[in-house]
C-alpha cells in the first residue's frame, strides 16, 4: 500500500479516541511515546478510571475488597498530556466536517479519529431476559464492566441461597463460575451447544474443562436451550426461574448472561466506513476512510499469518493494534517492508488451572496431545505440518515453545511431541519450515 | 513500607514507595516506563520484566517455574531477570534498585 509523505511525518493535529479501554488507552500512550505532539483526547462513557477487564470475572469478583485494576495511574494521563473525558458517550460522527458530538452536546474536531469502541454483552431475545441497570433489586446481569462486577458482587452478598445460574458456557461464564465457587456459591451453567467452548476450542479442551467444573461442584448442563426467564411466583423474593425448551426449570437467586458480544460499530457505520463482521481495517488499522482508524475488539483485519480476515477479542490484539496504529501515525513503521503481524495469544484462569493459548486453531486437521499429568497437558493443532495453535493447561513451557515455533515458523517434530520425553527446544524443532 | 528505585531504559530513575500489592502494580501506579503489565499481573504476558541487582538477588530469590518459562519469551532474559508482578512489595525489598528491561 502507498503511504503519503504527509501522512508519515505530520506528528501533530488533533487525535480523538472513542473508547478508553485496553485498545484506546494503549494507543493514546503509544502515540505520545512515539512523539505525537498534537492534542490527544480520550473519551469513554464508562465513568471509571480505565481498567483491566480480564480480572473482572477472576480476581476482582473474588477479592474481599472490590476494586478495579487501573490500566494506568491517573497522573500518567496528565504527565503524557492526554486529555480524557470519562462518563461521556460519543453520540455522532460527522466525517465531512470531521467532528464528533458528545451526549452533553459538545462538539470536538478531529484530524484523526480512532474508534476503539470494543463490544458490549449480547442479551439474546428471550422472554423475561432483560438487563436493567437502573433497577434496584436486579437479578439479571452481564459481565463486561466494573459496574457489572460491583452489581454482581452485591447481588451475591444479598442473595438468600447464593444460587447463580450462568447462561452460556464460554470463557467469561466459566471464569465467573470458578469465582462464584470460590466464594461459596451454588452454580449452574447452562450451555446451548452439545459442549462448552465449542466455538473456540477442541473437544479435548472442552472435556477437560467440563470435568474440572463438575469436580468443583458446578452443575454443568449442555444441549439446553433457555426459552424463558420469569420471576418465581407467589414468593416474596427476587428469585428467577430459568425455563428450558426440554421443560426443565432452574431457580436462581440471580442470573449471569454470558452468551457472547455485539460489536459497537454504530459510529463507524455512521461515518460510512466499511463494516462487515467488524470494522474493516488494513494492515495499519486504517479504515476505508483515511482519517478514521479502528483498533481492538471492534475490528476485523486480514492476518498475513493465517491468510484470512480475523476478528479477535483479546488484550493482546487490542495492545498490538494500538502499538501498530501509533507507529503508523508517527511515521515509525519501517518503510517498504510488509507489516509484521503478531501471533495472537490469550489466557484464562479457572480455579487453580492456568490456561494459555497461542495462535488460532481454526482449520486444523490434526491435533497432538502432550500430557504430563492429569492437570498438566497441552494440545498442539496442526494443518499438515504447520503448527497453528497450542493450548496449554498449567504448562507454560509448552505455551512458550509453541509461541516460538509459530513466531519463527519452525517445523515441529510430532514424534518428539508424542514421545514421553520432556519438552525441549532441541528435541522439538526440526528446522525452519517453508 | 518499602522504598525502591526503578531505572528505566532511557536511564531515568524514579524512587517510589509502597506497602502492599505487587511490584508491577507499584510501577504502573507510578507510571514507570517499560512496565506495561498487560495481563494485570497473572504471569501471562511478560510485559513487566525487570533485572534485580545481583548483590540483592537473594532478597527476592529466583523465579518459580511458570515465571521462568514466561521469561524465555523475552530475548533480553538474564539470570537476574524477574517478572515484577510476581514480586510482593514488602520490607524485604526496601532500598532495592530494579532496572526495567524494556
Ligand atoms: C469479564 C471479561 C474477561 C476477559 N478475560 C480476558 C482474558 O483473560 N484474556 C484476554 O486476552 N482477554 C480477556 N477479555 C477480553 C478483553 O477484555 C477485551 O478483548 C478487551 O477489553 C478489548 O479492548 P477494547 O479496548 O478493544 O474494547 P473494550 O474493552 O470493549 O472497550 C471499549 C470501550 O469503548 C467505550 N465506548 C464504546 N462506544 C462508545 C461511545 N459511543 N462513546 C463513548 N465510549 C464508548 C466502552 O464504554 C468501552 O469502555 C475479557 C473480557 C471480559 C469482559
Ligand atoms: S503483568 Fe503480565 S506477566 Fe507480569
Amino acid at each position: 500500500m502507498q503511504f503519503s509523505a504527509e501522512e508519515l511525518h505530520s506528528n501533530n493535529g488533533a487525535v480523538v479516541i472513542v473508547g478508553a479501554s485496553h485498545a484506546g488507552v494503549n494507543f493514546a500512550f503509544n502515540l505520545r511515546q512515539q512523539g505525537w505532539t498534537g492534542s490527544i483526547t480520550l473519551i469513554d462513557s464508562d465513568p471509571e478510571l480505565p481498567y483491566h477487564r480480564p480480572p473482572l470475572s477472576k480476581k476482582t469478583l473474588q477479592s474481599a475488597e472490590l476494586k478495579s485494576t487501573p490500566l494506568k495511574a491517573e497522573k500518567a494521563y496528565n504527565d503524557h498530556n492526554i486529555d480524557f473525558k470519562l462518563g461521556n458517550k460519543v453520540t455522532a460522527v460527522n466525517h465531512l466536517t470531521k467532528q464528533i458530538t458528545l451526549d452533553d452536546g459538545q462538539c470536538i474536531h478531529y484530524d484523526k479519529l480512532m474508534l476503539a469502541t470494543g463490544c458490549r454483552a449480547f442479551i439474546p431475545p428471550i422472554s423475561g431476559l432483560e438487563v436493567n441497570d437502573s433497577l434496584n433489586n436486579r437479578s439479571i446481569f452481564t459481565m463486561r464492566t466494573y459496574a457489572d462486577a460491583q452489581a454482581i458482587k452485591a447481588a451475591l452478598i444479598n442473595s438468600v441461597d447464593k444460587h447463580v445460574v450462568i447462561i452460556g458456557g464460554g470463557y467469561i461464564g466459566l471464569e465467573s463460575a470458578s469465582s462464584f465457587i470460590a466464594m461459596g456459591a451454588k452454580v449452574t451453567v447452562i450451555e446451548k451447544q452439545p459442549r462448552i467452548l465449542s466455538r473456540v476450542t477442541s473437544a479435548v479442551m472442552s472435556d477437560f474443562l467440563t470435568e474440572l467444573h463438575l469436580n468443583k461442584g458446578v452443575e454443568l448442563l449442555t444441549d439446553k436451550d433457555v426459552i424463558e426467564v420469569k420471576p418465581l411466583a407467589n414468593k416474596n423474593t427476587h428469585k428467577q426461574v430459568v425455563v428450558c425448551s426440554d421443560g426443565t426449570e432452574y431457580c436462581a437467586d440471580f442470573i449471569i448472561v454470558g452468551v457472547g458480544v455485539r460489536l459497537n460499530t454504530q459510529l463507524a457505520l455512521e461515518a460510512g466506513v466499511d463494516v462487515e463482521q467488524g470494522i474493516k481495517v488494513n494492515e495499519v488499522c486504517q479504515t476505508s476512510n483515511e482519517d478514521i482508524f479502528a483498533i481492538g475488539d471492534c475490528t476485523q483485519q486480514f492476518s498475513s499469518l493465517y491468510q484470512r480476515w480475523i476478528r479477535l477479542e483479546s488484550v493482546q490484539n487490542a495492545v498490538d493494534q494500538a502499538k501498530l496504529a501509533a507507529q503508523f501515525l508517527t511515521g515509525k513503521l519501517p518503510q517498504g517492508e510488509p507489516v509484521q503481524h503478531t501471533v495472537p495469544w490469550f489466557w484464562s484462569d479457572q480455579y487453580d488451572c492456568k490456561l494459555q493459548i497461542v495462535g488460532l486453531s481454526e482449520g486444523y486437521d490434526e491435533l497432538v496431545v502432550k500430557q504430563e499429568s492429569a492437570q498438566q497437558f497441552s494440545v498442539w493443532y496442526f494443518k499438515a505440518d504447520k503448527l497453528l495453535c497450542v493450548e496449554a493447561v498449567n504448562y507454560t513451557k509448552a505455551y512458550v515453545l509453541g509461541t516460538q515455533a509459530i513466531k519463527q515458523n519452525l517445523l515441529v517434530d510430532k514424534t518428539a511431541l508424542q514421545s514421553g520425553d520432556a519438552l525441549s527446544k532441541e528435541s522439538l524443532f526440526l528446522a525452519v519450515s517453508s | 513500607m518499602a522504598k525502591v528505585i526503578f531505572v528505566t531504559q532511557n536511564n531515568g530513575s524514579m524512587e517510589v514507595e509502597g506497602d502492599s500489592g505487587s511490584l508491577m502494580e507499584l510501577a504502573v501506579a507510578n507510571g514507570v516506563a517499560g512496565i506495561d503489565g498487560d495481563c494485570g499481573g497473572v504471569c501471562s504476558c511478560a510485559t513487566c520484566h525487570i533485572y534485580v541487582d545481583p548483590a540483592d538477588f537473594d532478597k527476592v530469590g529466583a523465579a518459580q517455574e511458570v515465571e521462568s518459562d514466561m521469561l524465555e519469551l523475552d530475548d533480553k532474559v538474564t539470570e537476574y531477570s524477574r517478572l515484577c508482578c510476581q514480586i510482593d512489595v514488602s520490607d524485604q525489598i526496601d532500598g532495592m534498585t530494579f532496572v526495567v528491561a524494556n
